[in-house]
């Protein structure tokens, strides 16, 4: 520290993303121009607008006079199939992640596994639930088992990814010392890992319960089977006090779960 | 017995963390191993079973050559060796009896750790530990409920339930209060003296080390400096092991409060215990 030197009364934050000065002046402006010239290309037409929310309105009439009678029949048929398809796809992929995950858990699997198991949920997470069951309705045909099969090969990259993540988070010095007693590799598993990962691990497949039965009525819509083909039936008939009915089926059932889930989730803990 | 020999360890990146480290502790005798950090302390006990792989060097527990021994063997090896850890490591989900039990991992087949059906006289091996170290009426307590120097406790049960023939041990008192610290250092040291082990521990403490072990083996970047009863510990060494310092103040710090201390623990330690 020297005696008498003299400090500086002001201080600015140096620029920290773009430190020339041109390029900070010049880059606002050419994402403003981009977004002008995006939306100009998007035809926005004030008359397709207005019919539009003219149909709208007849949607919500519709919804606002829920019809569970009429079609009950059929409601009752699609929500026992949507329930059912998520139950079965969310145990079996559940049950098919837990490998999965512990070898695509880079602290304890070898370098090969890992990256198998890694590839697996990759392929699993990047393809949509949607384009999932597009191809697995034309491999198996309509219904509720292509739902099924793509519920469950989505589920399996959901739970794998975030229990590799979770196992990969668990305590080094607890495996360390399990595996210091001369542990094998599953009884390491079974000390170690699993008091570590369980409470998460079921608070996982809770959720992707919940997320399960929301997605089968959005993969119903393209031929595989439960409610959401049901909806797709009765909005395609125009019935939409029908059609409203399903989706307050659909929103009772889902916050239903949720709440369920997360009462679970927290008594696990 | 354990011998190292001419013990080596390099890690990919960076300088060597063991040098050449030769030693041999005969059965029943408390080694400190003290330096500071960064001097290869943790490292050296970890090489002894392998959860670090040496690069060089032998090490011998009797017979045995620990660090040519293929999975199987290892896991064998290792079931033989007793380690407590820094900040106890304990499974904190898992009961204390559980943990105790995970001791015994190594001798049991999976089906028998997996339906937690152990053997009978691991169970009362078990029990017969956990009153050793008073605290038998907290068994089916999970692990996390407990205080740090009953967890500790548990750390030691776990390694004792092992049967070992060596214990390692990992700076035990690392996030101890200095009373539990005693405590703790006390109970493994009577517990060596009762069943013979050899024993290295590694600690940051060196008057508690002073206090408690039969011979002190100091580290400095890897190589042995020291290596003596604790009472050739000087100054000179001290700075030696550690670093030019002025060492005047922890010599009356260790005299003073601990001789009073020590009287209080004694007399509280049977209420303690339980």
């Amino acid at each position: 520290m020297t005696a008498n030197a003299a400090y500086p009364r002001r201080w600015k934050r140096p620029p920290q993303l773009v430190t020339t000065r041109r390029w900070r002046l010049t880059l606002p402006l050419l994402v403003v121009a981009y977004l002008v010239l995006a939306l100009g290309s998007l035809e926005i037409d004030a008359g397709r607008v207005v019919e539009g929310l003219s149909r709208g309105a007849r949607f919500i009439q519709g919804f606002l006079q829920p019809d569970f009678v009429s079609r009950w029949q059929d409601i009752r048929q699609g929500l026992i199939e949507s329930l059912t398809m998520t139950l079965t796809a969310t145990v079996v992929g559940v049950l098919i992640s837990v490998p999965i995950g512990i070898g695509a858990a880079r602290n304890l699997s070898p370098r090969p596994v890992y990256l198998v198991c890694r590839s697996i949920v990759a392929v699993s997470r990047s393809l949509q639930e949607i384009i999932i069951a597009i191809f697995l309705v034309a491999m198996f045909g309509f219904g509720p088992f292509a739902g099924f099969l793509t519920l469950a090969f989505a589920s399996i990259g959901f739970v794998a990814k975030l229990l590799a993540d979770d196992i990969e988070e668990a305590s080094a010095s607890q495996i360390e010392a399990i595996r210091a007693t001369g542990a094998s590799g599953l009884q390491l598993i079974h000390y170690a890992i699993q008091p570590q990962v369980m409470p998460r691990l079921i608070g996982l497949s809770l959720y992707r319960l919940d997320i399960n039965f929301r997605e089968s009525a959005v993969i119903g819509i393209v031929g595989a089977g439960g409610i959401g083909a049901t909806l797709n039936t009765a909005i395609d008939r125009y019935e939409y006090d029908s059609a409203g009915a399903i989706l307050l089926l659909v929103i009772a059932i889902v916050m239903l779960s949720e709440y369920g889930s997360s009462y679970l989730r927290k008594t696990l803990q | 017995m354990l011998t190292l020999n001419q013990l080596t360890k390099v890690y990919s990146v960076g300088d060597p963390a063991l040098r050449d480290v030769t030693f041999r502790v005969p059965r029943g005798q408390v080694v400190g191993l003290i330096g500071p950090s960064g001097a290869g302390k943790s490292t050296l006990i970890r090489c002894i079973n392998r959860l670090v792989e040496p690069s060089s060097g032998a090490i011998y527990l009797d017979e045995t050559d620990l660090t040519c021994l293929g999975s199987r063997e290892l896991r064998r090896a290792r079931r033989r060796i007793g380690m407590i850890f820094q900040e106890y490591a304990l499974v904190e989900r898992l009961t204390v009896m559980e943990n105790v039990l995970s001791g015994r991992l190594g001798y049991v087949p999976f089906w028998r750790s997996f339906t937690r059906r152990f053997p009978g006289h691991d169970i009362e091996n078990a029990y017969r530990l956990l009153d050793r170290v008073g605290l038998l009426a907290h068994a089916d307590k999970r692990a996390d409920a407990l205080s740090g120097g009953q967890r500790q406790r548990v750390g030691i049960a776990r390694a004792l339930a092992q049967e070992p023939e060596l214990l390692l041990v990992d700076e035990p008192t690392a996030s101890l209060d200095p009373k539990t610290s005693r405590q703790i250092m006390r109970l493994i040291t009577e517990i060596c003296a009762e069943r013979q082990l050899p024993a290295i521990v590694n600690i940051h403490d060196v008057p508690l080390a002073q206090q408690f072990v039969d011979r002190l083996v100091g580290l400095r970047a890897g190589q042995m400096v020291f290596d003596d009863t604790p009472d050739r510990l000087d100054e000179t060494m001290l700075s030696e092991i550690y670093g030019a310092e002025d060492w005047t103040a922890m010599d009356q710090e260790d005299d003073e409060p601990e001789s009073s201390s020590d009287a209080q623990i004694s007399l509280r330690l049977p209420g303690a215990a339980t």
